[in-house]
């Protein structure tokens, strides 16, 4: 059986995944998957959103040899340009599918939460672009560190909601997100930014974003005249990651690293990485992989990247874990800084915080990765948003 | 016959109808809450809920969040809250008690274990917010096993087959929430809860049990009137966070509600 047939009727991959949401909203979970099952079968559906892909978001986003960053560090790397999309991110791919299949269902309202800032600055845009009134929940300490994007959704006609409760990050503005479906299922959609959440969500996510890899093959051919044998994107939710792994699922020969966030380091307590550092549970409607005390208490993540900034992970990544297909791996805050700086320099492109980190992974691991002869890194979104961050970190002032 | 049906049958005999009060356990810490408790019964309470806290209640408005925070700066576990329950038990041998919250202490506490363990301590039914009947199956057979009751709820957006498929598992009474929102949030319009509860009445013999948003007394003899009890929550708690969490408090609001 392939390793892409999951998830079940139930939405379960593997023991993960399901749909553990309280009952008000079980009848419009239903509703969702009913309907997202009948967009995947519909051509005019399907027409829309690649049409929409090619000349709003600028697909295909390139496939790049970064030969400078290759040569010095003795690999063959290329990334995968999905910075370059319109809103600077991987993720308007999946908010424009959602959107699209909000719009099937009569839905007059969108929410959304964000971490970074980059989903709810893409929910923005897709909702800007439909006329449909949207409203974005982030974390309060998110709202201080991740001001450009607060701003940009608010240029774009949403209405941000910082959320207090908690730590103020992306673990609280999704239940922030849940209790406001929770209240207004009627008009509703809820447009969740990573492959997490109740089923069908993680599917769903999963197969908006999977335009990723699939792009790549061909390209791959083109510019290379081969496949590549390794594949290596980070790890918050796991979106990016899942869109660009899923296609080359069952391709044997290509070995694929998920690079989770290490924080300050994974034996300090304080990182985000829940396949490294956590044990199965359930919250926000699925069973994974989670950071969490003893008593199943949900801790707080910790990583310089708002994006990764969570102590959960899509279902699915949990599955590929434990059937030890990808490696899940990990680099720490001062990994991303480094590959941040880095890669400025010597491929003139400015990383975000979240793809910093698969980057300093590579660079951490370089020997390791000799034995590959092709790598692809999914470049998934870009620094403008984290120069803020990234001054504070190195206590460099910008004002000056 | 079970506590919660021996309570149900007795007040039905008298013609009277069940309160049923929530507190989150270990607000604002377990000597409280264990002193809370049977002031609780004696303001009238018939049958007790105890929340056990967690760190994201996604159904929680704030003022159940906020017991909830306070109840976690102690990190209290399951085993201090079934202690909790057996020192109660060892005092009042006939209040149903029951548990509420959300899957994941549960599921890592281990779902056999919980309910023994739970049902040794004298604890009568559960209730798991973000356990609906598509992802059941895991819990129901060690509920049917041990004897605990398996209280369900149904909501606004609950239809007919929806409500079958809710009542397969369910036993006790079931819990009608009036509102679709989160806890302590808008208040309900009781003529549609009323013919809510009709038909929900068509479908099971189990009692009735409404809540979300029940505030005053004047709720709780409108709820009354057509549910076999009424729940209140957030309004107890709201009151002990600004006259103090104490057995005279929580006596004095639950009175108020019961009309004694």
């Amino acid at each position: 059986m392939s390793i892409k047939s999951q998830p079940d009727d139930h939405g379960r991959f593997g023991i993960y995944g399901g749909r553990f949401v309280p009952e008000t909203l079980m009848p419009l979970i239903l509703e969702v998957e009913k309907a997202y099952n009948a967009a995947k079968n519909d051509d005019d559906f399907k027409a829309e959103f690649d049409q929409l892909l090619k000349h709003y978001v600028g697909r295909p986003s390139p496939l790049y040899h970064a030969k400078r960053v290759s040569e010095d560090l003795g690999l063959n790397l290329y990334f995968k340009r999905d910075e370059l999309n319109h809103t600077g991110a991987h993720k308007i791919n999946n908010c424009l599918g959602q959107v699209l299949l909000a719009k099937r269902m009569g839905k007059t309202r969108i929410i959304a939460e964000t971490g970074a800032g980059q989903h709810g600055v893409a929910t923005a845009t897709v909702c800007a672009l439909f006329n449909l009134p949207c409203i974005v929940f982030m974390g309060e300490t998110d709202v201080k560190r991740q001001s450009p994007n607060v701003f940009r959704m608010r240029l774009l006609g949403a209405e941000v909601r910082s959320v207090t409760s908690g730590t103020g990050t992306l673990k609280d503005a999704m239940n922030e997100a849940l209790r406001d479906w929770v209240s207004n299922v009627d008009d509703t959609f809820y447009v969740i930014g990573t492959a997490a959440g109740p089923h069908p969500y993680p599917e769903m996510v999963r197969d908006f974003q999977s335009i990723i890899g699939e792009e790549l093959k061909p390209q791959s051919q083109e510019l290379a005249g081969r496949q590549p044998d390794a594949l290596v994107a980070c790890i918050g939710g796991g979106s990016n990651a899942i869109g660009l792994f899923y296609p080359f699922l069952d391709d044997k020969n290509v070995t694929m690293y998920g690079v989770e966030a290490a924080g300050r380091g994974i034996e300090t307590g304080e990182h985000a990485a829940s396949l490294n550092g956590g044990k199965p549970g359930v919250l926000h409607g699925n069973r994974t992989y989670l950071l969490q005390s003893e008593t199943g208490q949900i801790k707080d993540a910790h990583s310089i990247s708002a994006g990764l900034d969570y102590p959960g992970i899509g279902p699915e990544h949990s599955f590929l874990h434990d059937q030890k297909r990808v490696n899940y791996v990990s680099a720490t805050d001062d990994d991303a800084l480094t590959a941040f700086q880095y890669c400025a320099r010597m491929e003139g492109i400015l990383p975000a915080l979240e793809p910093s980190h698969a980057l300093g992974w590579i660079m951490q691991n370089r020997e390791m990765l000799k034995k590959h002869e092709m790598i692809v890194m999914n470049m998934c979104g870009r620094g403008d948003k984290d120069i803020f961050t990234v001054a504070d970190a190195l206590n460099m002032d910008i004002s000056s | 016959m079970s506590r919660l049906d021996q309570t149900f049958a007795s007040l039905k005999q008298s013609d009277k109808k069940a309160l049923i009060p929530f507190v989150m356990a270990a607000d604002p810490d377990l000597e409280a809450t264990s002193r809370i408790l049977p002031a609780l019964v004696e303001g009238g309470a018939d049958i007790i809920e105890i929340g056990m806290p967690f760190s994201d209640p996604v159904a929680d408005g704030p003022t159940i969040q906020a017991a909830g925070l306070r109840a976690l700066k102690h990190d209290p576990s399951l085993d201090d809250i079934f202690n909790l329950v057996q020192k109660f038990r060892s005092e009042n041998a006939d209040t149903p008690i029951i548990l509420m919250g959300y899957y994941n202490p549960v599921y890592q506490y281990g779902v056999e274990n919980f309910c023994t363990n739970a049902v040794a301590a004298g604890v009568d039914g559960v209730i798991l917010v973000d356990l609906p009947p598509e992802e059941e199956d895991e819990f129901t057979p060690h509920t049917q096993k041990s004897g605990l009751s398996l209280i369900k709820l149904i909501t606004p957006t609950s239809d007919a087959a929806r409500i079958e498929t809710i009542l397969r598992n369910a036993s006790g009474f079931v819990y009608y929430v009036a509102v679709a929102g989160i806890t302590g949030d808008k208040s309900a319009q009781y003529d549609q809860v009323g013919q809510a509860v009709e038909k929900i009445r068509r479908q099971t013999d189990l009692p009735v049990a409404v809540g979300f948003g029940i505030k005053s007394r004047e709720d709780v003899v409108t709820v009354q009137k057509f549910a076999d009890a009424a729940v209140v929550g957030s309004a107890l708690i709201k009151y002990m966070q600004d006259q103090g969490a104490s057995a005279n408090s929580a006596k004095a609001f639950l009175s108020k509600l019961a009309g004694l």
